[in-house]
């Protein structure tokens, strides 16, 4: 049982990173119908943000939760900043453009940012700084959890939340929604639709700004190439909660952590990465739209 | 610093020995090219590398192929010198690092219960894994869980879930000193207190650096320790520092015994043909390097012993004892 609710802990904490990241494919997918690869990429220059910022700092603030929350805002904007490029530079000059341009686009600017983070910072590993000291609980025996998970947990879920308020009670939410049922009629309606899909990518880039500290402070290991694995993983998270769907990126997030942490535990570490692509097989053979997907007719 | 000597002796029999290098750039590839240009553009009667041990396999090939001989400094994969009659190498081999591990847990911490977490996708980590396992049982001890991960995970929280719950007395990780630091900090967190014993893969600057004060106590299997208080190792080192204004690695020692062992061979050998090169190099016996006597076994490996260092803080590695094969 214990061993039960450490698996627990540790997948959600897992999870909880693949959530964010896939919040930002699915977003972005909701509103422009493409999947933005270079995400995972984004995802990468926010933990190398995380550990350029912390280095700056020098360990200047010193209550872990202040130095946590600066981080945690650069390596958001420096995301924030580089999604926002990539729409004004790569993606929205294709806008008329026939969908899979788009989609080799952002293969390129994956590429062209993991080159460049290896030719800015070198491909050998970064350590992330130990923002907050970490603190073990132990409830039991065979139980242990850290601050750290609960942070990752905690902050993951929060901001979450505040995700789904802000497109479903403001009204910037109402036109995103807009923008994402029909980008046309929407423009028709005195939507400003270029900005609306700016904010798409702002808020996109710095959820994974959020993931990608989260990440550090649990995993210290920043490389170029780490967004590949990480980013593979969130967007089959989405596609298993639906792409598109909010509520469905997240919990294909937790689903896919919780699955890999228990496969790890009961099964085999080798059938790790296995577990993902065999859930996403499973998912698209059963509900070809994931689980919350809706099924819409293609728009011509 | 070895070829300086040799020639400032007077050379090989008034030949002077002329070094030509080429950088492979860490990649199997190049180290194929390189050694090719080497052999059959610049002629050379022997070749000294390369450093690692899948670099050596793509190099030694060729080397067998022309019949010239090559000495690898550290390359401890079992594969390397099975590969022909002309690779030799003047550091021990893998398994033996896991045997020296598994004979410090028996006699030196006077343990019986180990758990195995191995790299399934090294060669290396896997020799070692199996050797040690086959050691400790030979010696009555007790492997009670053998889990693996893959180079390049960062989440190592289950299997070391896994582990915890069997209890072991200590946990043999015999992997490279990035995932060993990440393994280290994880296992402080989930409450592991078993020191963690590995080999030379974690020798390393980045393993406190990435591993923290979590990794104090484990212990490691080395080649050499900048501690021993042998004069020759002592002498190395404040020769080196002079010079270079370092303290020389185990990478530095191995490559100067390499050196060593070659000189020795070409004053042995009756003339400078790569195949009585090669009668000479195999009948090494007793050279003095400064990691120890070396005396080439049959199957062209070194027969030497290993040091087991404690770590003790940021970049520093205490000296615990010697075993000796």
């Amino acid at each position: 049982m214990q061993a039960f609710l450490q698996n627990l802990i540790n997948g959600l904490a897992l999870g909880g990173v693949y959530a964010l990241v896939a919040l930002g494919y699915t977003m972005v997918y909701g509103i422009l119908q493409f999947i933005n690869f270079a995400h995972s990429e984004i995802f990468m220059i926010g933990a190398f943000a995380g550990v350029l910022s912390a280095y700056w700092l020098g360990g200047l603030v010193e209550p872990g939760w202040l130095s946590l929350s600066l981080t945690m805002l650069v390596s958001m904007a420096a995301c924030a900043l580089v999604g926002i490029l990539a729409e004004r530079l790569a993606y929205r000059p294709l806008r008329s453009a026939p969908r899979l341009n788009v989609l080799i686009t952002a293969v390129g600017v994956s590429l062209l940012l993991q080159n460049l983070a290896q030719v800015l910072w070198g491909s050998t590993p970064r350590l992330y700084p130990m923002l907050v000291t970490p603190v073990s609980f132990h409830p039991g025996p065979d139980l242990v959890f850290t601050n750290i998970q609960l942070i990752v947990i905690g902050v993951s879920i929060a901001l979450l939340v505040g995700l789904v308020l802000l497109v479903h009670r403001t009204k910037l939410g109402i036109a995103m929604r807009a923008v994402s049922f029909d980008i046309e009629v929407a423009s028709l309606m005195g939507i400003p639709t270029n900005r609306v899909i700016v904010f798409t990518f702002f808020l996109g880039s710095a959820l994974a700004g959020c993931a990608a500290t989260l990440y550090g402070i649990s995993y210290q290991k920043v490389e170029p190439m780490m967004g590949v694995w990480i980013g593979m993983k969130a967007f089959v998270a989405a596609v298993f909660g639906g792409v598109g769907s909010l509520g469905g990126a997240v919990l294909g997030g937790f689903i896919l952590g919780l699955a890999e942490s228990f496969t790890v535990y009961y099964g085999s570490s080798t059938f790790r990465d296995a577990i993902a692509f065999a859930i996403l097989i499973l998912v698209l053979l059963i509900r070809p739209s994931g689980l919350f997907g809706s099924v819409r007719k293609e728009k011509v | 610093m070895a070829l300086e000597d040799a020639n400032a002796a007077g050379g090989i029999g008034g030949k002077r020995i002329r070094v030509i290098h080429y950088d492979d750039q860490g990649r199997s590839d190049e180290a194929v090219t390189a050694i090719t240009k080497l052999i059959t553009r610049d002629k050379v009667v022997l070749v000294i590398g390369e450093v690692a041990s899948s670099r050596s396999i793509a190099a030694g090939a060729i080397a067998q192929q022309y019949k010239i001989p090559m000495i690898t400094p550290a390359s401890t994969n079992a594969k390397v010198t099975q590969l022909g009659d002309y690779i030799f190498r003047v550091c021990f081999i893998d398994p033996f690092q896991g045997k020296v591990m598994a004979k410090f847990t028996r006699e030196f911490l006077k343990k019986t219960k180990a758990a195995i977490f191995r790299d399934i996708r090294s060669d290396y980590s896997v020799g070692l894994a199996d050797f040690y396992t086959q050691e400790l049982k030979a010696t009555g001890g007790e492997v009670v869980i053998d889990v693996a991960y893959s180079t390049g995970d960062v989440d190592f929280k289950s299997q070391l879930t896994s582990i915890r719950s069997k209890k072991p007395e200590v946990i043999f990780l015999p992997g490279y000193y990035t995932e060993v630091g990440l393994i280290a900090r994880q296992a402080k967190e989930l409450g592991i207190t078993a020191p963690l014993l590995g080999g030379d893969g974690w020798d390393s600057e980045k393993l406190t650096e990435i591993g923290g004060d979590a990794m104090n106590g484990h212990y490691f299997s080395n080649h050499y320790s900048q501690e021993d208080k042998s004069p020759t190792i002592q002498a190395f080192i404040e020769r080196y520092r002079s010079k270079y204004n370092v303290i020389p690695d185990s990478m530095v020692v191995l490559g100067h015994d390499a050196a060593v062992v070659a000189i020795d061979a070409l004053r042995r050998a009756k003339d400078t043909s790569p195949s009585s090169l090669r009668d000479a190099l195999a009948a090494t016996k007793d050279v003095p390097g400064v990691t120890g006597l070396i005396t080439l076994n049959e199957q062209r490996d070194a027969v030497k012993s290993a040091v087991v260092m404690k770590v003790t803080g940021p970049k520093t590695y205490g000296y615990v004892t010697t075993i000796a094969p």
